[in-house]
């Protein structure tokens, strides 16, 4: 091999490397990333069909049920504005409280519950979801344009 | 008063970080050497102010005055006295401080062992060092000042976050900074590199022992950082691909990536541009995951957007530190030439597989970690990008570059051939995939990346003994002992560095393969079996700790009617900021953790209870130590040491040259 064919030899392998992280990465984008969804999406039906999804906002304050068996959960998920039950069985994190926000990895089940397979509560230092806050803001925008709609105060 | 001595000393040290950054580089640049030695004391001045500034806030926090408006914020007087301390660099200004405080440390221990460096070359390492400084004294100095006062003072303080409350994270930010800040250096030496526009095997020879030190101490804080999220955040996983450890991870990929790259720089003399490349890589990469942790980018580009001014502060360093030394680059890089030519088949050739894989599995973390905030940014929407994301990603990227970790350190330098070497590692290879295939069987579940986790591991320690094997037949001794002990240090560094990726890879697989999760309800006197292992929950009491109060659950843990060992989980709750914390219990063991976590109270004493065993987790933190130790080892070898002291006498020679060529 002349160095001039080596070169082109090295260069090609090089991009045979970027190709395929190329599409490795794009293949995973595709399959692998969760949307958010605030409560008036889910309402208003703007989920994606047979997916997983992450939803966010606050514990409404004195919804949360626990079954016989310690560990399934219910509880609900507003933005203020609308609420979407969930359902959820394990432990939930420290930073979960009623009244407090909160962000759940799952999927809608037919009877319009929401179904987590996880609750996510990530230590930041305000200590709210950045998703959950930016629920309820965005159902605070909306509220002030139709101002009819009574203003429920939060924190 | 004190508080203000720290402010002032950070004033003092900024004027002196100008000096140093200006008239030494200057003066290499003229070849004036007058100008030129003061980078050395200028330093070491900075050392001493920014030294003086950390004791300051220091002293606040020991003498908990909440006057100071970051104390107020980050401690509380029933803070114990050592978490004050580690409140230092509990949040935003005071890790600043410490990333500044650090990179004054590199360079005094720049100016301690740069004796044998051709004077001009010392003068632009310090001085680029100092331009950094300058960035970041003054970004403490005028948006985000540790020693601010709080008129009129705090009652009492807000307290550190009680997560941060924890032996692991009074450790793991310094070693975290002194690996991030370390690959100042080795940035400091390619623009000194590109400034100067000689870059020679000496100079990857002097700059590579700084590298490595930088790679063992961000290994280890990597490590840490993530044994801190095992056992404190209660959930028992070990790594979570969130974007705070894909900060630290990045300069780690591209780190590695130039270690290896060093080698060959320092050896055959060759990707020399491509080292020069990466050094500047790691550096902004290292910066880069300074501003996505410590901008609060992270928790929202909005809140970032409402309050921009540290933002906009730190990207215009970031474009700054990054745009100019990739334009010097461009400039000068060209002029560098390419070194020895090699044959694709050759250890030249392999080195470069394995950056190349390593710098495209770090662009795809980057791509994962910064594609979200880039949408959020331009409000296309909101998504979060997964494990699922990188599991996908960076499994296929990193698995050839492991298996051509093993072949790498027995091809030859310039030319080797495919079927010599497969020859030399036939029994290696074989032995690896009938161990990696049956392995599993034996213990008695098989799934194919079990398999092929084993067979990277197997297959990196078979290799590192032919390697070593073929090593002690060409060295000629009595005993086998004598043989081995005239291996050089830094090739048991190397081999050393690569068993502790085995050990890592033994670790990960074994606990993805193995381990078992149970969340169950339990009431007292009440048992529950995991892998073979019995727990019976004896009840929770109360108990009061310094600043908390805490439930702690009593759990008998008895295996085969033996009772092995009695656990303790706590739920505490931190009065100052209202905030619950689960405290784990593990047992540790060489091949097993057991891991036992409070979940809440249910009537009766009864507790929700999370049960974790988990084969061989230590492994992946020993793993890193493992690394670590190599790069010590590799860093201790003799061939560095009469190096210097050679260069030392070739230095005048060089000030001489250099001066005659610039007059």
């Amino acid at each position: 091999m002349t160095s001039r064919q080596k070169r082109f030899a090295f260069i090609g392998l090089g991009l045979v490397v970027l190709g395929v992280a190329t599409a490795l990465v794009l293949n995973a984008l595709k399959s692998n990333l969760s949307l958010f969804i605030t409560p008036t999406e889910v309402a208003n039906g703007e989920i994606p069909k047979g997916k997983s999804f992450r939803l966010g906002g606050m514990v409404e304050d004195g919804s949360l049920k626990r079954e016989n068996d310690g560990l399934t959960v219910h509880f609900i998920v507003t933005d203020t504005a609308k609420r979407v039950p969930v359902t959820y069985k394990g432990i939930l994190p420290d930073l979960f409280k009623e009244g407090k926000g909160a962000v759940a990895q799952g999927q809608l089940a037919a009877d319009g519950t929401f179904v987590a397979s996880e609750v996510l509560a990530k230590h930041d230092e305000n200590y709210m979801p950045p998703e959950a806050a930016e629920a309820m803001a965005r159902a605070k925008a909306a509220k002030a344009q139709s101002s009819n709609t009574l203003v429920i105060q939060t924190q | 008063m004190i508080p203000e001595i720290g402010h002032f000393a950070l004033i003092l040290a900024l004027c002196v970080a100008l000096v140093q950054g200006i008239l030494p580089i200057y003066g290499a640049a003229v070849g004036n050497a007058a100008l030129m030695s003061v980078a050395k004391p200028a330093a070491r001045l900075q050392f001493l102010l920014v030294l003086t500034a950390f004791g300051c806030l220091a002293y606040a926090f020991a003498a908990m005055d909440f006057s100071v408006l970051y104390v107020a914020a980050t401690s509380n007087s029933q803070l114990p006295l050592h978490y004050r301390l580690a409140a230092i660099w509990g949040a935003h200004e005071g890790s600043l401080l410490l990333w500044t405080f650090i990179l004054t440390i590199w360079m005094f221990a720049v100016t301690l062992f740069s004796a044998h460096l051709p004077e001009a070359t010392r003068s632009r390492i310090l001085g680029v060092m100092g331009l950094v400084s300058v960035g970041f004294l003054l970004f403490m100095l005028t948006v985000s000042n540790p020693f601010e006062r709080l008129i009129p003072a705090a009652p009492d303080g807000r307290d550190l976050n009680p997560l941060l409350q924890d032996p692991g994270m009074v450790i793991h930010p310094p070693m975290l900074y002194m690996g991030y800040v370390g690959f100042s250096v080795a940035f400091a030496f390619a623009i000194a590199a590109l400034l100067g526009g000689n870059l020679d095997a000496a100079w990857a020879r002097w700059s590579r022992p700084w590298t490595t030190v930088a790679w063992c101490f961000l290994t280890v804080g990597i490590a840490m950082g993530s044994g801190w999220a095992y056992y404190e955040l209660g959930w028992g996983g070990w790594w979570f691909w969130d974007p705070v450890e894909n900060a630290s991870f990045m300069p780690w990929l591209a780190g590695t990536a130039l270690v290896h790259s060093l080698a060959v720089t320092d050896k055959r003399g060759g990707f020399k541009v491509w080292t020069v490349l990466l050094a500047i890589m790691a550096f902004s990469l290292s910066l880069l995951g300074t501003f996505l942790v410590r901008s609060g980018v992270l928790t929202s580009v909005h809140a970032f957007a409402t309050d921009p001014k540290r933002g906009l502060f730190i990207l215009a360093f970031l474009a700054i530190v990054i745009g100019g030394s990739l334009a010097l680059y461009a400039w000068r890089a060209p002029k560098v030439g390419l070194g020895g030519s090699f044959a694709m088949v050759s250890r030249e050739g392999l080195l470069l597989a394995n950056n190349v894989l390593l710098v495209a599995a770090m662009g795809s973390v980057l791509l994962g970690t910064l594609y979200p905030l880039f949408l959020d940014a331009l409000d296309l929407g909101k998504i979060s990008v997964g494990p699922p994301y990188f599991d996908s990603v960076f499994v296929p990227l990193i698995v050839p570059a492991i298996f051509l970790m093993g072949i790498g350190p027995l091809a030859q330098w310039k030319k080797a051939s495919v079927p010599d070497l497969a020859q030399r590692l036939k029994w290696a290879f074989g032995v690896s995939v009938v161990s990696a295939l049956t392995l599993p069987i034996v213990m008695g579940n098989w799934t194919p990346m079990l398999s092929l986790g084993l067979l990277l591991a197997i297959w990196i320690v078979m290799t590192a003994l032919v390697t070593l094997r073929e090593r002690l037949t060409h060295i000629t001794g009595s005993s086998l002992m004598e043989r081995l002990a005239s291996v050089p240090r830094s090739y048991w560094g190397m081999l050393v560095a690569h068993c502790g990726i085995a050990v890592f890879i033994v670790g990960v697989t074994m606990v993805k393969g193995f381990e078992t999760e149970k969340d169950v309800r339990m009431n007292v006197g009440e048992t529950t079996t995991i892998g073979n292992y019995t727990f019976r929950f004896d009840g929770a009491h109360d108990v009061k700790g310094p600043n908390y109060t805490a439930a702690r659950g009593t759990f008998s843990v008895s295996r085969d009617g033996r009772e092995i060992t009695v656990l303790y989980p706590e739920k505490r709750r931190y009065p100052v900021q209202n905030q619950i914390m689960t405290e784990a219990a593990i047992d540790t063991g060489l091949l097993r953790d057991l891991y036992v976590s409070l979940g809440e109270p249910l009537d009766d004493g009864a507790w929700s209870v999370r049960l974790y065993h988990k084969p061989f987790i230590d492994w992946i933190w020993g793993g890193c130590f493992i690394m670590a130790v190599g790069g010590v080892l590799a860093i201790s070898d003799r061939r560095y040491r009469p190096a210097w002291r050679r260069e030392t006498q070739e230095a005048p020679a060089a000030v001489e040259t250099a001066r005659r060529k610039y007059a």
